[in-house]
């Protein structure tokens, strides 16, 4: 869908991103995270053509980027809102229209979202009177109106309330469904993580790491597990299949972090461990994006 | 090209659907109408003027008294009644009046004009002006000077003023012409302000309402800016036509209902006659626009680049100086110069040629100047567009940064 090929943007005094290139298949959700400052609403403005990049290149769905792709391009900046004293279905309209439908086209296609999300009597209202979360859900409908092949949300749920963050979080899982390739932006690795299917870390205006979110959290696997179980707390002497990485003891349970000897499975721990205690809990720690992000970060440094 | 028609339609749409917009269009034509109103109450008060007066001499000289000429409405007439007798009579006859002149009436405040009503300032100026030439007239005659001879040389010089052109000698109203400029000069200087300041609002208002990405995002920035600047425009032009077409309206309805035998609209234009008006309010329009153009985008470049509206005013002052300044001349030095090298360089420099040229306009100021200025002014609001565009694309994505000279011209110089 997106090939983003060595994009370089400088900005008098700084350089926002220094040959970034990226690969968006088909109907992915991609997250593109990185610490406040990192380049990536830069890069999302290269891509949606409102600013050019120094050099590189972009192509979309396999034609070099250029003025026909804004229609195909569904786009909510971080910082987004709407023009107060307008009335919100006017106003949806024009923005549906600018992206190239027609009057009727935009109407009807308001009135069945206005119906989805429950808010068919907001046509004629103006956007001062609407709540924040209302105003939220318009600008959500606003984005997708003319059905983009590629919709692009930089920091989305920041300012959503969670009713809302949970509710356009299915939309656009159901989007998506439907075929949409989905661009993420955000700083809040956290809250994308379980949506995505593939990430790119940028940091300081270069792409530290990025691929599908299962192969980079599979290849930061150290096979440090975690267990918990109940019982006379054991005392290991070394003699046990594994490192102990630490221990704590609670009420009636002891919690335990290990990290597998070599050639041993989870399996031989098991093993090991059931003749001595009643197990609760064993589970592999896989580290976070945000850990990986923390410790791609010293690396390099 | 659509998408700009879209934004015009939106920028006028919404202009023009505001109350504020109504109400100035009424306002102006409501105050023309107060004017009428207020014109013909004068004139109903002040009609009892024209009700004759019967101004009663009492003359204790005798050399007035077969003197005076009956005006229109000042008649005189001798009584010889004493003073007593006549103010006790005076009563019965209030629009009567008693003029009465004692033997000494050269020396200050003798004579006397008594009237029940306050005695109008023309019947007093009448009397005075009568009295006067009665007295000198007598004078002269007992100095022995012929008074018949004396009248013969007197001149009675007043000037005509004509100017000769090629379709003849033409009369020209100086003081006409005078305030035809003036009133050009305001009105364009007023309008470049008010609609200016409507661009820059609307740009800041875009900016502070978070709007601005989602809208570049499927058009260009200069998409933007000139759909908003056109916009604007043509909410001017419908203001300006709503007003000539409701105040032209309002008059002949004031004529109609007034009955006033001089409305002072129709008064005003009769004399105009003289005056090429359509030709102006043609200039007056091609100024209007591309002032507009010139100074819009730049009154857009600053509403890009502040946060809020309040941190306009330091960019506003300077960008308005030339316009305040041209303006504060022309009605004292450019209306009385139309002519003057100051007042050619000025209509040629952009930033100063719709004021400098509205004022010179009635003066009929060459061709040649006039296709100068004019096309100069075609330069400036392109050369003007594209300093304020490449400002504009900067500023409407740059928040939290203090603006200021320094940092426009960075942005100035931004690749894209």
């Amino acid at each position: 869908m997106l090939s983003i090929r060595n994009i370089v943007k400088q900005y008098a005094g700084h350089t926002a991103l220094s040959g970034v290139s990226l690969e968006i298949a088909d109907g992915q959700i991609f997250g593109l995270l990185g610490p406040n400052g990192a380049g990536k609403t830069s890069l999302i403005r290269i891509i949606n053509q409102i600013t050019a990049p120094d050099s590189g290149e972009i192509y979309f769905a396999g034609e070099k980027l250029n003025q026909s792709h804004i229609e195909r391009i569904g786009y909510m900046p971080e910082e987004r809102g709407l023009y107060k004293k307008m009335e919100i279905g006017e106003q949806i309209v024009y923005l549906a229209r600018l992206k190239g439908l027609s009057h009727a086209e935009a109407t009807r296609r308001i009135k069945y979202w206005f119906e989805k999300l429950q808010i068919e009597n907001w046509w004629n209202k103006k956007v001062e009177e609407l709540s924040k979360g209302m105003q939220q859900k318009a600008q959500f409908i606003a984005t997708v109106l003319h059905e983009p092949d590629l919709i692009i949300l930089d920091e989305p749920f920041s300012g959503f309330d969670p009713v809302n963050a949970d509710l356009i979080k299915n939309e656009i899982l159901e989007l998506n469904s439907k075929g949409a390739t989905i661009l993420f932006s955000t700083h809040r690795m956290e809250s994308v993580e379980e949506l995505c299917d593939s990430i790119a870390l940028i940091n300081k205006s270069k792409k530290i790491l990025d691929g599908r979110i299962r192969d980079i959290r599979n290849s930061y696997r150290s096979n440090t597990y975690l267990i918990e179980y109940t019982g006379q707390k054991i005392d290991f002497t070394g003699q046990q299949p594994f490192t102990l990485l630490d221990e704590i003891a609670t009420e009636n349970s002891y919690t335990i972090r290990i990290k597998l000897n070599e050639g041993i499975t989870s399996n031989d721990v098991l093993q090991y461990l059931i003749p001595q205690v009643h197990i609760n809990l064993l589970q592999e720690v896989i580290p976070s994006v945000n850990e990986i992000f923390i410790q791609k970060v010293n690396q390099i440094s | 090209m659509n998408k700009v028609f879209l934004i015009i339609q939106r920028e006028y749409i919404s202009r023009v659907r505001k109350k504020a917009f109504l109400v100035t269009v009424f306002l102006v034509p409501a105050l023309v109408l107060a004017m009428y109103a207020v014109m013909y109450l004068i004139y109903k008060n002040t009609s009892d003027l024209n009700t004759a007066r019967t101004v009663k001499v009492i003359d204790e000289t005798g050399s007035f008294i077969q003197k005076f000429k009956d005006k229109k409405d000042i008649k005189f007439q001798n009584i010889k009644q004493p003073l007593a007798a006549a103010r006790k009579d005076l009563k019965q006859h209030p629009d009567d009046l008693i003029l009465y002149i004692p033997a000494n009436y050269g020396a200050k405040d003798t004579v006397q004009v008594l009237s029940t009503k306050k005695p109008s300032m023309r019947v007093n100026i009448e009397i005075e002006r009568q009295m006067n030439d009665i007295a000198t007239n007598n004078n002269m005659i007992a100095k022995g000077i012929d008074t018949a001879t004396l009248r013969n040389i007197q001149s009675d010089i007043s000037i005509n003023a004509k100017e000769v052109t090629d379709k003849g000698d033409k009369d020209s109203d100086i003081t006409t012409l005078y305030y035809v400029g003036v009133a050009g000069a305001i009105l364009i200087y007023l309008s470049l302000i008010i609609y200016g300041g409507q661009v820059m609002r609307g740009v800041a208002e875009e900016k502070s309402n978070r709007i601005i990405e989602v809208i570049v995002s499927s058009v260009k920035p200069f998409q933007l800016m000139l759909g908003k600047i056109i916009g604007v425009a043509l909410v001017s032009l419908t203001q300006f036509i709503l007003w000539i077409i409701l105040s032209i309206a309002v008059s002949f309805i004031a004529n109609k209902y007034f009955n006033a035998p001089q409305s002072p609209m129709l008064g005003f234009l009769s004399t105009m006659k003289t005056i090429p008006l359509g030709q102006i309010v043609g200039y007056f329009l091609f100024y209007f626009l591309s002032g507009f153009l010139l100074y819009s985008a730049l009154f857009a470049a600053v509403g890009s680049a502040v946060d809020s509206e309040t941190e306009t005013q330091q960019f506003m002052f300077p960008i308005t100086l030339p316009l305040l300044f041209t303006y504060l001349i022309s009605v004292t030095f450019l209306a009385q110069n139309p002519d003057s090298s100051l007042a050619f360089w000025l209509s040629v420099i952009p930033f100063t040629a719709p004021v400098a040229m509205m004022v010179r306009m009635p003066f009929d100021p060459p061709g040649w100047q006039l296709a100068i200025s004019m096309s100069m002014m075609v330069i400036g609001f392109i050369f003007t567009t594209w300093i304020a565009a490449r400002i504009y694309r900067v500023g409407i994505l740059m928040y939290g940064k203090k603006a200021s000279f320094g940092e426009l011209v960075k942005w100035f110089f931004y690749k894209e």
